[in-house]
């Protein structure tokens, strides 16, 4: 029986082969997931543990609190006394002081070098304490003075830098200039977008205005003495301010951002292939249901010479098996490939993540091969079944039709129901407070994949009236052809359904995040509008980045400026969470307005050493009123006692307020913060944005390469490219679902015309041309696609409805453009899924095919 | 309607299928249509016995409930021993396996396994091992010697046939059930398929039932029972030739 259901899969290749490609794709993105973050993974490894090499104690300046949600908590400088103090330790051999903060190269062009989000290193080091170095020198000598850099190969190959050449670099205040001393490397790490310029102890101390001060010690024990002795003995003569840890404990607090950062990134990508992965489970089910269908006599047969249901089962089982398990181990291989193909997608994105080689772990194996092995299956499950009810007397019956199961006339209401307590289950996660966010994200998940199946259950008697519909301009157009199309896309309506539901699932997505784009567009525009009042902001190239507060000072005193009021921004802790602080200087309410919930707009102009500005949800969730009092932690390990003096409410509730939800004063910020940075500064120039005023800036700018102007539209507009590049990259991985929903519409088409041989001959004998098969074909296939797209459209529609309703500054818009580029799209979806049907089907030779049983 | 006498049936010793009064009434109601209206019979062992009727007579119907492919109205079916219109489809596949080989009109062989391996396919499936040497008579007596690796797509339609009659034979059923073996054949093509089946039944005593309208396919049976409105009217023995059987056909026909 093995064997009879082996032969029949290798008698039908095609069709075996294109249900396989439905599970390859899918598994190929799980697999090639694991690889790329497995593969970053090691490499922010690599880089941590290489970093700390040869190293037994590291001290850096006390962390006021973790890091929370990717955003890193700078540790504050310690001062020189504690280098001493260490050096002094008796189980001490040796003990080498660096710093690390961050500084832009500038490449020939007197651009900054600045790749999406990655980092720009700095450090200072001193380079005769090679045992600590875990960079290896590649050409030249390691810096040594005032005017010599070390910068990192990918950098000097990308930007055509070499030992000797000038670089500009841009620290704490404008460019300065080093000459190129040596090119450096870390061992077997790709550094991503990352940049690294390497100074001496005294240059970057002064570069960063860390004289007399360290950001970190390395300690090496002497022999024998084992790393925790080291650590107590050393926490012991040091003062409460630094912290010791042992070099692993040190890995962790490094590399817990990236761990976080990369878990949130894998699972994301993992959904994708996970979309990928269901809509590939409607084509295989949907091809073996067919494929069943016509082999009704097959099986019949197999059952009159003595086959037992089971056995019948168990053939059908075996051939999903097979194809699954040969598509998983493919799957599994292309995702490899596909996993550098992720990479130059995000690297085209802007995410330029560190890598080392490529990791394949045995977790990748196995989750792969049981993910598609075990969707091969469950897709199976149903098709057997049905097989097993195929009655021997089928063999000796014409044309014989599967019997309904006895469940049958329930599935309408069975799919009603999956559908409404998928609803159910969605608001459920939506407006019930309280949930943990795993819990949220559990039950959205299956609530859309209980409406996903439940419309697609329900869809078939849909069909007959949407075909109605969105054939008329095929029968209008196509003629006979035409009309033949469309009633050929009635006559199965469960097949139809089920062809449709794959390309609808994808396109529910789509259409759901392109609304919610939609949406946060239009409210982040309208929240900044009311807001910001600014002539011009200043913000980072890549517009999101901190940037040093030079800048901000700098476009102070160029001419025409009346005012230039700085932001700053950093993570605070209060009332035991970790929240987003705010530092406005007393100018800022001339170029900013917030909707005054207590207290007035003079608040913003007089804050005072302990005056805080706090927003309306921060003030409600802790009760705090106009006077209250409430103290916040901040970066450098300070607590400040602080007084509310106002309390704001967003027009429109939206996070995009430009402040956080404590505001304190600059003075107060920078005294308090480590590396104080602004998020943007304000402009306001006499006679408003004119040529004359932005030349005047960009000048002074000039000297800060990172340093971007830009108009109030050209703010807003940039803040939402960051929407929109994310909404790129999602449609992108999106597009991944689709292309398996086009193989699933292939597929039935091929099936199809296989199936209606002695019609397709018939309809050639009495006058139907070659090209009017063809276009008979086509119509059907962009019939099935566009019911697949509407259903998709108002699914997506509904959705983003419901999550809107939600969240409240989000509003409901529909990007009506953007849905009209979808049916379009789904159009073509339609005419390329029938490409090679319509082809098979018109090279039928008519005699043949008339003669066909 | 001219007046049909009810035969008999013949008690031999040990017959093969015994049924009694069976009726099968497909439908409900006003629209409901008797194909058999309480037939009774005794197949013998060791013998090929054909049903002939004209289309709608209920010969095909009869054939599917001796052979357990659909179940009667009322009346009863024993092959061997065993009551089989009660049975459960456990029951029935057991059966099939152990007492009964079919022969198609249309063939039904399995397009991916070759010749030996159709023939085989319900031992296979029985999970038993292929008798050899009772394989290479059956692949011999039906000239597919040289044909054993071919797959059915390369083979005549005779030869397709021959393939689905030694498939019937290799689990030696007790019984054979024919179903217009030569409907899809060419006369000359037919004769040598009917010689076939006329051979299985002389070399091996293998118990056939053929259900044909085709006279001449008739003649080789040692009985022929004839069916008109879903009832037995008439039977012709052994030495009936294909003229006898055309005039009881038109005869019938005639009613």
């Amino acid at each position: 029986m093995l064997a009879v259901a082996l032969k029949g899969l290798a008698g039908r290749k095609l069709r075996s082969v294109l249900t396989a490609f439905a599970i390859v794709l899918g598994v190929g993105m799980v697999s090639g997931t694991f690889v790329l973050t497995d593969t970053i993974q090691r490499g922010f490894d690599t880089i941590f543990t290489q970093s700390l090499k040869n190293a037994d104690a590291v001290v850096t300046g006390h962390q006021a609190f973790g890091s929370s949600g990717g955003q890193p908590v700078l540790s504050p400088s310690v001062p020189a006394s504690v280098l001493a103090k260490v050096r002094a330790a008796p189980d001490v051999e040796q003990a080498a002081p660096s710093i690390s903060d961050e500084a832009q190269l500038i490449d020939h062009d007197g651009k900054a070098i600045v790749n999406g989000g990655a980092p720009n290193i700095a450090t200072g080091i001193d380079p005769s304490l090679t045992r600590f170095n875990p960079l290896t020198l590649v050409a030249g000598h390691w810096p040594h003075g005032a005017d010599e850099v070390v910068i990192d190969t990918g950098t000097a190959r990308k930007h055509h830098f070499q030992v000797g050449d000038t670089i500009g670099v841009a620290a704490r205040g404008p460019i300065q200039k080093f000459r190129v001393a040596g090119l450096a490397k870390f061992s077997g790490v790709s550094f991503g977008g990352a940049t690294l310029a390497i100074f001496d102890i005294p240059t970057a101390q002064k570069l960063f205005h860390k004289e007399g001060r360290y950001d970190r010690i390395d300690v090496a024990a002497k022999p024998l003495t084992p790393a925790d002795k080291l650590v107590r003995e050393l926490r012991s003569v040091l003062p409460p301010t630094v912290d010791v840890r042992t070099t692993s404990e040190q890995v962790k607090v490094d590399s817990s951002d990236t761990n976080t950062f990369l878990n949130i990134f894998r699972y994301i990508l993992l959904v994708f292939g996970g979309v990928a992965l269901f809509v590939g489970s409607f084509v295989i089910a949907n091809t073996l249901s067919i494929t069943i269908a016509q082999r009704t006599r097959e099986f019949a047969t197999l059952r009159t010479i003595g086959a037992s249901r089971r056995q019948v089962l168990g053939a059908v089982i075996v051939e999903a098996l097979v194809v699954g398990t040969l598509a998983s181990l493919i799957g599994l291989f292309a995702g490899f490939g596909l996993a550098r193909l992720l990479d130059s997608l995000l690297v085209s994105f802007g995410i330029d993540l560190p890598k080392a080689g490529l990791v394949y772990a045995t977790r990748t194996f196995v989750v792969a091969l049981v993910v598609g092995i075990g969707v091969a299956l469950l897709a199976s499950l149903r098709p057997a079944f049905r097989a097993t009810r195929v009655p021997p007397i089928a063999a000796v019956r014409e044309g014989a039709e599967l019997p309904p199961g006895r469940f049958a006339w329930l599935k309408p209401y069975l799919s009603l129901a999956a559908a409404a307590l998928g609803i159910a289950l969605l608001a459920f996660a939506l407006f019930k407070s309280g949930l943990g966010t795993a819990r949220v994200l559990t039950l959205l998940g299956v609530g859309v994949l209980l409406l996903f199946a439940g419309v697609a259950g329900f869809s078939s008697r849909l069909v007959r009236p949407l075909a109605r519909v969105l054939g008329w301009p095929a029968e209008r157009l196509g003629g006979a052809p035409g009309r033949l199309a469309r009633s050929n896309a009635e006559r199965n309506p469960v097949r139809t359904a089920s062809t449709a539901a794959a390309l609808m699932i994808g396109v529910a997505l789509v259409v759901f995040l392109a609304v919610l784009a939609a949406g946060m567009r239009t409210t982040f525009r309208s929240a900044v509008n009311d807001v910001f009042h600014a002539d011009y902001a200043i913000t980072a190239q890549n517009n999101f980045s901190p940037i040093y507060p030079s800048v901000g000072r700098a476009a102070t005193h160029v001419p025409g400026v009346t005012v230039a009021s700085s932001i700053r921004g950093d993570l605070g802790r209060a009332f035991g969470s970790t929240l987003q602080v705010s530092a406005v200087e007393p100018n800022v309410g001339r170029v900013m307005t917030q909707r005054w919930e207590a207290g007035s707009p003079a608040a913003l102009s007089h804050l005072d050493g302990n005056g805080a500005i706090v927003s309306h949800s921060f003030a409600d969730k802790h009760h705090l009123k106009l006077g209250s009092h409430f103290k916040l932690l901040t970066t450098s390990g300070r607590e400040l006692d602080l007084v509310v003096r106002a309390i704001f409410r967003p027009l429109h509730d939206t996070p995009a307020t430009l402040l956080g939800s404590v505001t304190i004063s600059t003075s107060t910020f920078d005294r308090t913060f480590v590396q104080p940075k602004n998020l943007y500064t304000l402009v306001d120039t006499r006679g408003g944005a004119s040529d004359a005023n932005a030349r005047r800036l960009e000048q002074v700018l000039k000297a800060f390469p990172n340093a971007k102007l830009q108009t109030k539209k050209q703010f807003v507009d940039n803040q939402l490219s960051g929407i929109n590049t994310l909404l790129g990259l999602l449609l992108v991985l999106l597009a991944l679902s689709i292309v398996v929903s086009i193989v699933g519409i292939v597929n039935t088409l091929v099936l199809t015309v296989y199936e209606r041989t002695r019609e397709l001959g018939m309809l050639r004998a009495v006058g139907m041309t070659r090209r009017q098969v063809r276009r008979m074909i086509r119509y059907e296939s962009v019939v099935t696609a566009l019911i697949g797209a509407t259903l998709g459209i108002v699914l997506g529609l509904g959705l983003a409805a419901l999550v809107t309703s939600r969240i409240s500054f989000l509003t409901y818009a529909v990007p009506t453009a953007q849905i009209v580029g979808f049916v379009v799209a789904a159009i073509l979806v339609g005419i390329l899924a029938a490409i090679l049907p319509a082809r098979r089907a018109s090279r039928l030779n008519v005699l043949e095919a008339l003669q066909y049983e | 309607m001219v007046e049909t006498e009810q035969v008999q049936p013949v008690t031999g010793a040990e017959p093969a299928v015994r049924a009694r009064d069976v009726t099968r009434r497909y439908g409900e109601g006003e629209t409901a249509v008797d194909a058999l209206r309480g037939v009774s019979l005794d197949v013998q062992s060791g013998k090929l016995t054909a049903v002939m009727g004209p289309s709608g007579s209920g010969k095909s119907t009869l054939m599917h409930i001796l052979a357990g492919l659909d179940k009667p109205t009322a009346g009863s079916v024993e092959i061997g021993d065993t009551e089989i219109t009660t049975l459960g489809d456990n029951e029935l596949t057991k059966l099939r396996r152990e007492h009964i080989g079919f022969v198609f009109q249309f063939f039904n062989l399995l397009p991916m396994l070759t010749a030996e391996e159709n023939i085989v396919l319900p031992l296979t499936i029985a999970g038993e091992k292929p008798d050899n040497a009772f394989l290479s008579e059956l692949l011999a007596r039906t000239g597919l010697t040289d044909r054993r690796t071919h797959r059915p797509a390369e083979l005549s339609g005779g030869q397709q046939q021959r393939v689905a009659i030694a498939r019937a034979l290799v689990s030696r059923p007790t019984i054979v059930f024919a179903d217009e073996p030569t409907g899809n054949l060419d006369s000359k093509t037919s004769g040598e398929i009917l010689d076939l089946m006329r051979n299985s039944v002389d070399t091996y005593g293998q118990t056939t039932v053929m259900v044909t309208h085709e006279a001449r396919a008739a003649a080789i049976a040692d009985r022929i029972l004839f069916l008109a409105d879903g009832l037995i009217v008439r039977e012709l023995g052994a030495n009936a030739e294909a003229g006898d059987v055309l005039a009881v056909m038109n005869e019938l026909g005639a009613n």
